[in-house]
């Protein structure tokens, strides 16, 4: 029974890669250390019925099997077609497949676009206002020993991230591990990462900017003058600061909440800024909590390729950046495009009703490994192999780490992998005969 | 009753979402609103009983769970999927990012109502099968 260790997990930006896996017969019987969604995940791979498996294209409304050959073709036909496509997806996928999917859209003259537009796309534009005080996991392993989550849950959304580098892990300067650092979560519910915390701070809902600002204040040898900001008592607040001013070494974690939230990228402007102000009195980073596992490979590669971190649209011939408006869901609010490619993504069940409304309208090309509800209202729809399970691939963890994707057990009959896909579909819109690498190896 | 919505991430919605979006798992972890307990008072529902959720979009009907979370009177709490992004609002404010969280919701029972599919949503609201 191949048994494999130090297998990366491909789901969440923690990216874990002390995963173990036990194969028989290319199923997976067993998976160690992994939490419960990339428990989930590598299972997932062997529940065939749950799997996309063959190629579909609409015909009379209804989704009909295809050839792989037909339903390339036709991809193919509908991109090429298109004045103004938008590619969108890419965070769940390696960065492989993401550089020939940018080649593709610059062939196209499309809007290339990721997750990184719905999660921490405002921390992209307060990094090009602010800078980015920032550092790798494994020093916040070694040496933080104040550790702070603001407007993130790490319990649910990267449940090991608590257990693998921030709270629990030994370190070389934190020989005891939690009883050497501190966890303070600053959130508007009590959530289960508050609950495990040394201390919780809760803020109003949608004043996540004035406890900044109160606390920059009070960092650089202000008085407030309210009894209370955004909810917090004005003592709170100093201790707050004081603890963050006194540490040895801190880390400020973000997410959502402040991202999603009023204020978005200005919440995270002040943030920097804080950060900032706290390295007059000790060292202090901070640090996104990406979501999907390589959201930030996507940012990197495109950044290569065109320049940018996101939101790139190539429809005058030269890559153009301006969130806000090349962004996905402006791009679709505004009923710009009249096409659209999606891989390893979801936006039918995670963009907002209106965006989805003219993706419903155009037609739609939907890579990905099981169906969802944008493969269900797809015109195309192409399996792909799991990257980091069925596929090998390039991922970057949150802390722009890149690390290598193992291929663990062979994906279905026919199912090729992401990049491969691409590759065909670049070369059928470019009128080349594919190469077929995968099939010759 | 109005509250403040926010959208976000949970472990089993993550978990349901590998195991496949067509599954019964996937809607029982996100076609749920989580409400403060007192709120939940308020609006007369126990747990289990549906409501319908109400913004300037649309309106879908999840089922009511108490808080884990709580106190956070006034501001109720959904996992990201098809159910929450129904009521979503428009526009980035020039930003790219739509405003998942702080949505202005009305609260109304709806007991005994049908909680749809993702597939049958996605069907009723975008026209598509
Ligand atoms: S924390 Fe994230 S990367 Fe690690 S096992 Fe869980 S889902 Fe996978």
């Amino acid at each position: 029974m191949p048994r494999y260790t130090d297998v990366i997990c491909s789901f969440c930006g923690t990216l874990c890669d002390d995963i173990e896996v036990s194969v028989e017969d290319n199923r997976i019987v067993d998976v160690k250390h992994a939490c419960r969604i990339g428990t989930a995940k590598f299972l997932s791979s062997n529940d065939l019925e749950h799997r996309l498996l063959k190629p579909m294209v609409r015909k009379n409304g209804k989704l009909v099997e295809v050839s792989l050959e037909e339903a390339i073709e036709r991809a193919a036909e509908i991109l090429k077609n298109a004045v103004k496509p938008l590619l969108y997806g890419w965070s769940s996928t390696c960065c492989e497949a993401q550089s020939v999917g940018i080649e593709l859209a610059e062939e196209l003259g499309g809007v290339i676009d990721a997750t990184v537009t719905v999660c921490h796309g405002p921390s992209v534009l307060a990094v090009h206002d602010a800078g980015y005080p920032g550092c790798t996991l494994g020093e916040v392993k070694n040496r933080a020993d104040l550790i702070i989550y603001w407007g993130s849950n790490p319990m649910h959304g990267h449940p090991r991230h608590l257990s693998r580098y921030s709270i629990f892990p030994r370190g070389y300067f934190r020989e005891r591990g939690q009883s050497d650092r501190e966890l303070i979560v600053i959130d508007v519910r009590k959530t289960d990462t508050a609950k495990i915390a040394n201390k919780f701070v809760r803020v109003n809902y949608g004043e996540d900017y004035e406890l900044i600002s109160a606390l920059r204040k009070v960092v650089n040898g202000g008085e407030l003058r309210e009894e209370s900001v955004a909810g917090v008592p004005k003592e709170e607040i100093i201790a707050l600061a004081e603890k963050m001013m006194n540490c040895q070494f801190g880390v400020l974690f973000f997410g959502m909440g402040l991202t999603q939230s009023y204020g978005r990228h200005r919440n995270i402007d002040n943030a920097i800024c804080l950060v900032r102000d706290l390295n007059v009195h000790t060292k202090f980073v901070m640090q996104p909590m990406r979501g999907h596992y390589n959201v930030v490979g996507f940012s990197e590669v495109l950044g290569w390729q065109a320049g940018f971190p996101y939101a790139v649209d190539f429809g005058r011939g030269f890559a153009w950046y301006n969130p806000g408006e090349t962004t996905a869901n402006d791009v679709l609010q505004r009923g710009e495009c009249d096409a659209a490619l999606v891989i390893a993504s979801d936006p039918v069940s995670h963009f907002p009703r209106k965006s989805v409304e003219h993706l419903a309208k155009i037609p739609l090309v939907a890579i990905d490994i099981h169906p969802t509800p944008t493969t269900q209202i797809a015109d195309v729809v192409i399996p792909s192999a799991i990257a980091g399970i069925e596929a090998e691939g390039t991922a970057y963890r949150m802390d722009s780490v890149p690390l290598r994707l193992r291929k663990v057990k062979e994906p279905p009959e026919g199912v090729l992998s992401d990049e491969e896909i691409m590759r065909r579909l670049l070369a059928k819109v470019r009128g080349e005969a594919p190469k077929l690498e995968v099939e010759a190896r | 009753m109005e509250v403040t919505l926010i959208t976000g991430r949970t472990v089993a919605q993550g978990e349901e979402m590998e195991k496949g979006k067509t599954g019964e798992g996937f809607k029982r972890a996100c076609a749920v609103i989580e409400l403060d307990p007192e709120d939940m008072s308020r609006l007369g529902a126990y747990e289990g009983d549906e409501v319908r959720v109400e913004t300037d979009v649309g309106e879908v009907v999840v089922v009511a769970k108490k808080s884990r979370d709580a106190p956070h009177p006034g501001v109720a709490f959904m996992p990201l999927g098809p159910w929450a992004n129904v009521v979503v609002g428009e526009g980035t404010a020039s930003t790219g990012m739509p405003p998942f969280k702080g949505i202005k919701a009305r609260l109304t029972l709806a007991k005994g109502e049908r909680v749809l599919s993702a597939e049958e949503l996605v069907a009723r609201v975008y026209g598509k099968e």
